[in-house]
């Protein structure tokens, strides 16, 4: 079986999550059967600035094939579309160029997909809300298979977001809420769907002594790892952190990992150690008391996963439907959505021993059970094969390849009769999902 | 690998949730919002920033509204008499009126006329007092109410700013009636220990307890073996946290069966029914020093869930510094922390 992976950008010093995801399962999928991506010469998500050279190149022994994208995101043209398609009634005609403003766009990219798609068995795509994965799918729907990586925002309520999700061949969920999310807004039951989610790539020992050692931490802290920006909800983790410092646990600090694009407290209670390699992360992770997750929009944490992994427990954001139908599911965390919650739960977390132990426990066992690599790559394997199964009968049978919906007419597609995607949004179900 | 055998379905995380939000109610005693408590604080604040809104001169105010004289009724004089009736402005006009008045009058009664007008003008001087009187009445009632407003208002701000300081009160109370008795279960150890205790001299003189010293076993000096007792050089006061109850808490060569079974007594008093948070504090004396917590929207100690799914029971304790301690943290650490 031969199979493509299309991601907007892709490259081992790429962290991005959805292409982190999508190296991780090309490299496991290598194992199982040819795989070769397919993606652009970007590595600016932002400007989309081609950086690396297009051709074919080996990240970790599997083959990628980039492309030279069109043009570089003009910000201020793509945040007129946005706020044209997610604020007001539009025509299809705006969603299209709001999706070209977005990015990235790369017509040898889709070209080469539409004349080799013979080549290949089957194509994944990665990031629904991208120029690649509409067109892509459009290009290749008898053989699109959709990683969407959604969030609850703006861009699942576009009217061009439901037929994507209608029009590919299978759907591989990161969580229950996506699923629903998007089973909401497109009514996509009758296309083959599976919660999957993604390993990680855990050390057996992880060493939090040397990490102690090595950044002079000896006191007990709170970690967050990840971009510390404001979408990221680190603003209000900062706030609630300074203002309830005489209630919190005494000596807790707060360790932050990642980028800064905020700027941070200086403050003797908080350190900021910048990007860490992933041997230093998860030494921190294995020395910290709990993983902090403040952020409002989630598809799916691997950092949440990754701190499960290691038997640590979880305080997320409650705002955040994923992270906290994760903790609620896994039984490994608990989160906040108030000052006083924040306090509390972290006094829970980080006093109680037995119940840190407990959600630790669970949070290994949750993370064995669900995301381990053999189990996630048995899902991937499983979907494969059943699709396998149904194009075979569909051969014998001579049926009609799967096509997407067409696009509405000339006139139609000018016509402004969707309405503004904030207000589909609000629409949507919301709330972590239980059962 | 895994060191705890707790099976996932025992931790009901929504339960927890419901506890720990009951909680932050009861303290709170009513379910502000986030946004109300902001702005509550806001209020009590602007109060205190802006003394030009506390006025001292509120009862001469009150003296002075209730005591203000209206101002004097004058009503608008209206004098009729038949002459009016027959007057005009222009002297050609009332030259006329007045040689024809004779026709007139026998024409028609004027002086029922004038009557009715007499009349009507007392009633219109009845009505325009009263109105008068109303209208004072009402310019003194809102002078009153914007003094009863105010008023009201200081004494909702005291009200509230006295209900926190009750509050505060309460959990300082709280916590030190929990020291102490937690200083008093220690006393009455350390009682029993110097009765027992080998020999006379000081000890069995009324117990004057030495801080962490009393956590550790009583170990009769005669019966320690060599290799057990500790260097005169490393006091036991420094042992680590954890490690050194563990040290403390193994038996040692040469103890008797007396001793063993003393400390066993003791052990069941302490650990047997779980100790709050709070009750391991520091050096006695220490952190009772700290100031309460002023808006803070937990306690100085206890348990933070406080229910059977988070009760710690005796493994509550952490190795670095006390869990129930939340003295006036200045944001600087108080040094390493032993748990590492």
């Amino acid at each position: 079986m031969k199979l493509a992976v299309v991601v907007q950008r892709y490259g081992a010093d790429i962290n991005g999550g959805a292409e982190l995801h999508a190296r991780y399962v090309a490299e496991r999928l290598a194992q199982h059967a040819q795989v070769e991506v397919l993606t652009t010469c970007a590595r600016d998500y932002v400007t989309w600035h081609d950086e690396y050279p297009a051709g074919i190149e080996r990240v970790n022994g599997v083959p990628v094939r980039r492309f030279r994208v069109d043009h570089e995101r003009d910000v201020k043209v793509f945040a007129h579309w946005s706020e044209r398609v997610f604020g007001e009634p539009h025509s299809y005609l705006d969603e299209l160029k709001w999706l070209d403003a977005e990015g990235p766009k790369s017509s040898s990219l889709l070209a080469y997909l539409s004349s080799a798609q013979a080549d290949y068995d089957y194509v994944i795509f990665f990031s629904y809300r991208y120029y690649h994965a509409y067109h892509g799918v459009k290009a290749v729907p008898a053989r699109a298979i959709l990683v969407p990586t959604a969030e609850r925002d703006n861009a699942i309520g576009l009217g061009i977001s439901p037929r994507i999700f209608r029009g590919v061949r299978a759907l591989m969920y990161n969580s229950p809420e996506e699923k629903r999310l998007i089973q909401a807004v497109s009514n996509n039951h009758n296309v083959p769907g599976v919660v999957v989610g993604i390993g990680s790539e855990i050390p057996e020992r992880p060493k939090p002594e040397r990490f102690r050692q090595k950044y002079g931490i000896t006191s007990r802290f709170a970690l967050y790892i990840g971009r510390i920006d404001q979408n990221k909800g680190c603003n209000e983790l900062f706030s609630f952190f300074l203002n309830g410092l005489q209630a919190l646990p005494r000596g807790l600090r707060l360790v932050l990992i990642g980028k800064e694009i905020v700027p941070v407290p200086d403050h003797p209670r908080i350190h900021h150690l910048g990007f860490l390699d992933d041997q230093d992360k998860f030494d921190a992770l294995a020395a910290a008391d709990l993983l902090l997750m403040p952020s409002y929009y989630e598809s799916l944490s691997m950092v949440a996963l990754e701190a499960w992994a290691l038997g640590k427990p979880v305080l997320a954001n409650g705002r955040c439907e994923v992270l906290r139908g994760q903790c609620i599911r896994s039984g490994a965390g608990l989160y906040y959505e108030t000052q006083a919650e924040f306090i509390e739960t972290l006094r829970a977390i980080a006093e109680s021993r037995r119940l840190n132990a407990t959600f630790g426990a669970n949070g290994r066992e949750f993370f064995q059970q669900h995301y381990a690599w053999p189990v996630i790559e048995q899902k991937y394997l499983d979907v494969l094969g059943q699709l396998k199964d149904e194009d075979d009968s569909a051969a014998r049978s001579n049926s009609a390849a799967r096509a997407i919906e067409p696009e509405p007419g000339w006139l139609a597609k000018r016509r402004k009769a969707l309405r503004p995607a904030s207000e589909v949004l609000t629409e949507l179900p919301s709330g972590p999902v239980l059962n | 690998m895994a060191d705890f055998n707790i099976r996932t379905d025992a931790v009901d995380v929504e339960q927890i949730m419901r506890q720990i939000r009951a909680r932050i109610q009861a303290k709170r005693g009513v379910d502000y919002t986030e946004e109300q408590i902001q702005e509550l604080a806001n209020v009590k604040l602007e109060r205190f920033l802006d003394p030009k809104g506390v006025r001292s001169d509120l009862v001469e105010q009150f003296k002075r509204a209730r005591d203000r004289k209206p101002d004097p009724f004058q009503p608008q004089q209206w004098v009729t008499d038949a002459n009016d009736l027959y007057g005009s402005s222009k002297a050609p006009v009332r030259l006329l009126r007045k040689l024809l008045s004779p026709i007139l009058k026998m024409l028609l009664n004027a002086n029922r006329l004038v009557q009715v007008l007499h009349q009507q003008s007392e009633i219109n001087t009845l009505y325009e007092k009263q109105f008068h009187q109303l209208r004072e009445k009402n310019q003194q009632r809102d002078e009153v109410d914007t003094l009863y407003y105010e008023l009201v208002h200081n004494l909702v701000l005291e009200l509230t700013r006295v209900g926190i300081e009750n509050r505060n009160l309460k959990m300082r109370l709280e916590s030190l009636s929990s020291r102490m008795d937690f200083d008093e279960r220690r006393a009455r150890a350390l009682e029993t220990v110097v009765q027992y205790r080998p020999g006379s001299g000081p000890s069995r003189e009324a117990p004057a307890p030495r801080p962490r010293q009393d956590d550790r076993p009583y170990q009769p000096p005669p019966q320690q073996s060599v290799a057990a007792a500790p260097s005169p050089a490393a006091p036991q006061s420094q042992s680590q946290p954890g490690t050194g109850d563990a040290n403390a808490t193994e038996p040692q060569a040469g103890e008797s069966n007396t001793a063993r079974r003393r400390r066993r007594r003791r052990r069941g008093r302490r650990g047997g029914r779980g100790r709050m948070q709070g009750d391991n504090v520091a050096p006695a004396g220490s952190s009772t020093d700290a100031p309460p917590l002023m808006g803070s929207a937990t306690p100085p100690q206890g348990d933070p869930t406080g229910n059977a799914a988070l009760d710690e029971g005796p493994d509550t304790d952490f190795d670095g510094p006390e869990a129930g301690d939340f003295g006036n943290d200045s944001g600087e650490d108080d040094g390493p922390d032993s748990a590492q």
